[in-house]
């Protein structure tokens, strides 16, 4: 299939754009200067070990964490500032963010329909729920669900307003193999369908290998490659992503040994 | 017009923003209606100050001629006091139901702007007093004749300077556990008791030490309580000390605005909406 690349985008601003990026909490540096554009349609993983700087930039994408410097941009908004003006455009989707826990399904995403403005709710509920499997759990609370449950409902709720930019960190973390292959194929099969860009942080590397076609690692903050997934293995001369990502790892280790 | 700027247009209209509004308090609505003894909660302390206040100024107006003469005082301080607390927790734990369950990221990188999300808390406060506060009203009534609604206009006088103090302080407590996360969530729960001594519920200022009294003078609540006793003691409604308490409200309204920006502000510098609930 072929991806979607909706006219409209042809002259529009990038759908994420970073320039200098730069974050620090009193004396800790979380992001260091990064910088990067992303294409319409395109999928970006963002890796890194923990406090590796992926969860900071997301939120900095977002607008929940103003940068210390540089800027971050969606759709040609400066999120610091802006970002009201591009909130609707986007959704985003974490195991780590939950939906109210005592409010059944269809109350969580009628609310979330009604947030981002939605049309048709009662019907775009509907075909969602159908389409994710989660007829049968409407009217069932959220709290009950089974983690492979409650991350459909999160898929549900970043997919309700057919964002053009979907922010996913760790979407399959905790799931068993077979559901996070399910969560996967539904992503490409929206992302091919839609045209949407989509920044994926995670430490899942087949994940990565299978959905993205751009892999940023950082590394304190720092970028220390930005290529396709292909072109990544192949400098390092292994077999798989996660083989690189462990070399990378390892070697930061190494040096941080040394240097003490 | 492109698709991005017609949905742009879309999202700043006021049927938006309402429509923003009415899905947030559709939300806290769910929760109430979810859990019956939430709602039990609501009326139980209210009830029981009601009762206790209430069998003391019953025994009172059996020994003092000053009790027996105001009847109701009590009771119906208690109330009002019972409007403020109510009303400003109310508002508070709405905002903590969004951290205890983990959905602060979601909604704050929603289209829900914070002044939207502010009327929904004033919104939702307002819901949650009636539910508390209408039946222990009613049983008021019922146990020691003491009918609220007989205040007439200056009940709706008292009401609507009691609960804008209330949203000031939902507003500033918001904002701290916002930026200072749960670790400040007793904040939000006792802020509003620091007023009980200051404000005078249930003695006159002049009870107060002189260098206590303009402390007391610059709370709304304060007129508010002494208005109580001047109609029910004297008959008299004192509507200078109503527009005294109105014209500081709305300073306080402003500063609790400017706090719940603020710190909003902060909370977004110092990453402290991504930890929220951690």
């Amino acid at each position: 299939m072929q991806k979607l690349t909706p006219a409209s985008h042809a002259s529009s601003h990038p759908p994420a754009e970073v320039r200098d990026l730069r974050k620090v909490y009193r004396d800790v540096t979380a992001v260091d200067g990064v910088s990067f554009t992303l294409g319409h349609g395109s999928i970006t993983a963002l890796l890194g070990g923990n406090g590796a700087g992926k969860t900071t930039t997301i939120a900095m994408l977002m607008g929940l964490v103003i940068p210390t410097s540089g800027q971050a941009r969606v759709f040609g908004a400066d999120m610091a500032r802006a970002r009201h003006t591009v909130l609707h455009r986007m959704n985003f989707e974490s195991p780590y963010v939950d939906v109210p826990m005592r409010l059944t399904v269809r109350q969580n995403l009628e609310i979330f329909a009604r947030l981002y403005g939605v049309r048709e709710l009662s019907g775009t509920i509907a075909a969602i729920a159908d389409d994710l499997k989660l007829t049968d759990l409407l009217d069932r609370q959220y709290g009950k669900l089974s983690a492979g449950q409650k991350t459909r409902v999160s898929l549900a709720k970043a997919l309700l307003n057919q964002p053009e930019l979907l922010l996913l960190d760790e979407p399959t973390a905790s799931l068993d193999p077979d559901t996070a292959d399910w969560v996967r194929s539904k992503l490409e099969r929206y992302c091919l369908e839609r045209g949407a860009t989509v920044v994926l942080a995670s430490h899942n590397m087949a994940e990565v290998e299978r959905l993205a076609d751009r892999v940023i690692m950082l590394e304190k903050g720092r970028i220390i490659a930005d290529e396709t997934p292909t072109e990544l293995i192949q400098r390092f001369g292994r077999d798989t992503l996660e083989e690189v990502f462990l070399a990378i790892a390892r070697r930061g280790a190494k040096a941080a040994e040394m240097g003490s | 017009m492109s698709r991005a700027q017609s949905r742009l247009r879309e999202q700043t209209t006021l049927a938006a923003s309402a429509q923003r509004v009415w899905a947030m308090v559709l939300r806290y609505w769910y929760v109430i209606r979810s859990s019956w003894p939430r709602t039990a909660e609501l009326i139980y302390w209210p009830l029981v100050q009601m009762l206790m206040w209430g069998f003391l100024q019953s025994y009172l107006a059996q020994t003092s001629s000053f009790a027996a003469k105001a009847a109701g005082l009590f009771i119906g301080a208690v109330l009002l006091w019972d409007i403020l607390v109510r009303s400003q927790l109310g508002f508070a734990v709405a905002f903590l139901e969004e951290i205890w369950s983990r959905n602060l990221g979601h909604l704050m990188m929603s289209p829900l702007r914070p002044s939207e999300l502010i009327t929904a808390l004033i919104a939702v406060s307002l819901i949650k007093l009636l539910v508390a506060m209408v039946p222990v009203a009613v049983m008021a009534y019922l146990f020691f004749g003491f009918n609220v609604l007989s205040l007439g206009f200056a009940f709706a006088a008292f009401f609507a300077n009691l609960i804008i103090m209330s949203w000031s302080l939902g507003l500033i407590s918001t904002g701290v556990v916002m930026r200072w996360g749960l670790g400040a969530e007793n904040f939000a729960w006792l802020i509003v008791f620091v007023f009980l001594p200051l404000c005078c519920v249930y003695y006159p200022v002049a009870t107060l030490p002189g260098w206590l009294q303009p402390v007391a003078l610059a709370l709304p609540p304060t007129y508010v309580f002494e208005g109580l006793r001047a109609i029910v003691l004297d008959g008299t409604f004192l509507a200078s000390y109503m527009l005294a308490a109105l014209a500081l409200n709305v300073i306080y309204f402003a500063i609790g605005y400017a706090a719940f920006s603020y710190l909003l502000h902060s909370a977004r510098v110092n990453g402290t909406l991504v930890q929220m609930g951690e």
